[in-house]
């Protein structure tokens, strides 16, 4: 492989972020999807029909996924891979 | 039957899904460059995320739904599958085998065997590796829509379609790198889709101790009631889960297997390789309070008749698979719901994905390069890798609509596990340690293993023999005691017969075993690595912390 090729490669491989970035953005976008429907559920009053439903998992737990997700993706917003 | 509902906003959450892992290889195929970059993720991954790799490879969804089920059938015995039947494996694979695995540079389990033994063996091992891989992804595909279309009314062409394509297009983009990241994203959608199941369930029925308070007292201990087959759930002894799962069912799949070794060859260096399996270790002993605490809290909701929970029943019987849903759907409000069906989808396609990673580069490396094109270049290599995976995943189609139409193979498919890893454990652990083994000696140890398993699989199967003549025992054997022993008795006989064969056969020069056996090899591992830092402290620190849960649950 010629020198710039081989040059222009390694350049590409330091841009590429590590995976915990990515996780970090999965766990944020459906943490910050379920917490939001929880708490339209739990202020409009809409009633669910399931087990343990009065202590309103899809808050805490969907608040749970987004604090991981923002670690995760404020630790690794300047990462790269070498 | 009822069917899950889902709402528009678990659609959205499983689209999303979708979308972002056909996103990442697209990505991730900008940094697929080389071959190496293709069937080895170039060899740049750390530790941690070789270790994730390395566990969610084998924590597909089939086995969370099989084992939160069996869980419900044969009680805390399951935990023995993830505890004694996995970290003693993946400790002694960190510890003993990877220095020769890693520091070979090979591409594949079955290039070990080329380089220690001769090119039979290898050709063997790879074509035995390739129609395993291939049948187990296409059993599994055909399994997942079985489960798709069960709980949620999903259509099964279209569930089994989607799902292939989508795992057949990130794969062919960018390899086992995107192989890596999902199985990555997967076990994170895992934990945070399932784990609430059993904190929801702990809360319902008040705490720990009241769940094994409230089932009875064989489904709540590990080894108090192994010593009769009669009176544990599992009817099995102590003798078969210790020789059976704890020794050659557990070592043969985590130490020979590609599909879990091959992330441990993804490490950027040694101790990563090494520390791979040993980070791993310390999560697969965290993964029964999923499954285990699931499946007692779902036997303990069903036994309460003001509960209202029930499993699925289908044709009368009971659907054991059915618990880990019928749980998620009793607690999930919407959203969740989305959450706890995406974590499972993850589960299928991520070990889709990684079956189908794993047989491109035995395809290629193993069978192809060595037996039909022995002078192809790295681009035809890497150009041929990402065809095997499109041919791969239509076989695992076919394989999927076999199943279908003739759902009895599911019977044989139990056993293809026990044909080809066993006896390979065998053979590994006589040419890792034993330097007078022979090339010969191998190849005919592996057919013998290989072929006794099946022939004991069909002799009881078809009742030409008693069960309880494998299993050494008069009382009652489940079919799971039948397979650990099989296994032992596969592996005993490749063992056997690979080292008497070795007496009589040529053995190959020791100068061409030097870093392949042990004996032969300088020890260059971790000699400037302070102790708390070697692979070994950590491997005593998971020993310790398996010893203390089996003498907690006696």
């Amino acid at each position: 492989m010629p020198e710039e090729g081989k040059n222009a490669m390694a350049d590409n491989v330091k841009k590429m972020k590590p995976i915990w970035f990515f996780v970090g953005l999965v766990l944020l976008v459906m943490g910050a999807v379920i917490t939001a429907t929880g708490l339209y559920d739990l202020l409009a009053g809409v009633e669910s029909k399931t087990v343990l439903a009065r202590l309103h998992p899809s808050v805490w737990w969907g608040g749970l996924m987004v604090v991981a997700g923002l670690i995760f993706v404020l630790a690794n917003r300047n990462s790269t891979v070498d | 039957m009822q069917a899950i509902g889902l709402h528009a906003v678990d659609w959205f959450i499983i689209l999303f899904y979708f979308a972002f892992i056909i996103g990442m290889g697209f990505y991730l195929k900008r940094y697929t460059k080389s071959e190496e970059d293709f069937f080895l993720a170039g060899r740049r991954n750390s530790a941690w995320v070789a270790a994730l790799a390395f566990l969610s490879a084998n924590m597909g969804a089939l086995e969370l739904l099989g084992m939160t089920g069996n869980t419900y059938k044969y009680g805390m015995y399951i935990a023995h599958f993830y505890w004694i039947g996995a970290i003693p494996a993946m400790l002694f694979l960190g510890i003993y085998m990877m220095p020769f695995y890693y520091s070979s540079r090979i591409k594949s389990v079955p290039g070990y065997l080329k380089l220690r033994f001769d090119e039979k063996t290898r050709v063997l091992n790879g074509i035995s590796f390739a129609i395993m891989t291939l049948l187990v992804s296409g059993i599994n595909l055909y399994a997942m829509a079985l489960v798709l279309h069960t709980f949620l009314g999903w259509n099964w062409d279209v569930s089994m379609w989607a799902s292939a394509i989508t795992v057949a297009a990130y794969v062919t983009l960018s390899g086992l790198m995107s192989a890596i990241f999902t199985e990555i994203i997967q076990f994170f959608l895992i934990w945070f889709g399932l784990f609430l199941v059993s904190v929801l369930g702990i809360v319902e029925i008040g705490s720990v101790g009241e769940i094994m308070h409230r089932v009875p007292e064989a489904f709540s201990k590990l080894w108090s009631t192994s010593g009769s087959s009669a009176a544990n759930g599992m009817m099995v002894t102590w003798g078969g889960i210790v020789l059976g799962l704890g020794f050659v069912l557990s070592f043969g799949y985590w130490t020979t297997d590609f599909l879990v070794v091959q992330r441990a060859f993804s490490a950027k260096n040694l101790r990563s390789a090494r520390m791979t399996p040993i980070i791993a270790s310390f999560f697969k002993v965290a993964v029964p309070f999923i499954v285990v605490v699931a499946g007692l809290i779902a036997l303990v909701l069903a036994k309460d008749s003001n509960s209202g929970f029930a499993l699925m029943r289908d044709g009368g019987k009971l659907n054991y698979d059915s618990a880990l849903p019928m749980l998620i759907a009793r607690y999930f409000p919407r959203g969740l719901i989305g959450l706890g069906i995406t974590a499972l989808l993850a589960g299928f396609m991520a070990g889709q994905a990684g079956n189908i990673s794993a047989f491109n580069t035995v395809w290629t490396y193993d069978i192809y390069q060595s037996v039909i094109n022995k002078k192809a270049s790295p681009k035809h290599l890497l150009w041929m890798g990402r065809m095997a995976t499109i041919v791969g995943i239509v076989f695992s189609v076919a394989t999927a609509y076999w199943a279908k139409s003739m759902p009895t193979i599911m019977d044989y498919m139990q056993a293809i596990f026990s044909w080809v890893n066993a006896p390979l454990f065998a053979t590994m652990l006589l040419g890792m340690f034993v330097k007078w083994i022979t090339p010969n000696g191998a190849f005919w140890g592996l057919i013998s293993g290989m072929g006794s398993s099946f022939a004991l699989y069909l002799a009881v199967k078809f009742e030409w023999i008693q069960a309880g003549l494998l299993t050494l025992s008069k009382g009652p054997a489940s079919d799971m005691a039948v397979n650990f022993w099989r296994a032992w008795w596969a592996w005993l006989i490749c063992f056997t017969v690979t080292i008497v064969v070795s007496l009589f056969t040529k053995k190959r020069p020791e100068a061409e075993l030097v870093g392949l056996v042990k004996g032969l090899t300088p020890k260059t591992v971790g000699e400037h690595i302070p102790w708390f830092k070697q692979p070994a402290f950590f491997a005593v620190l998971a020993l310790i912390v398996l010893v203390l849960l089996n003498v907690y649950f006696w």
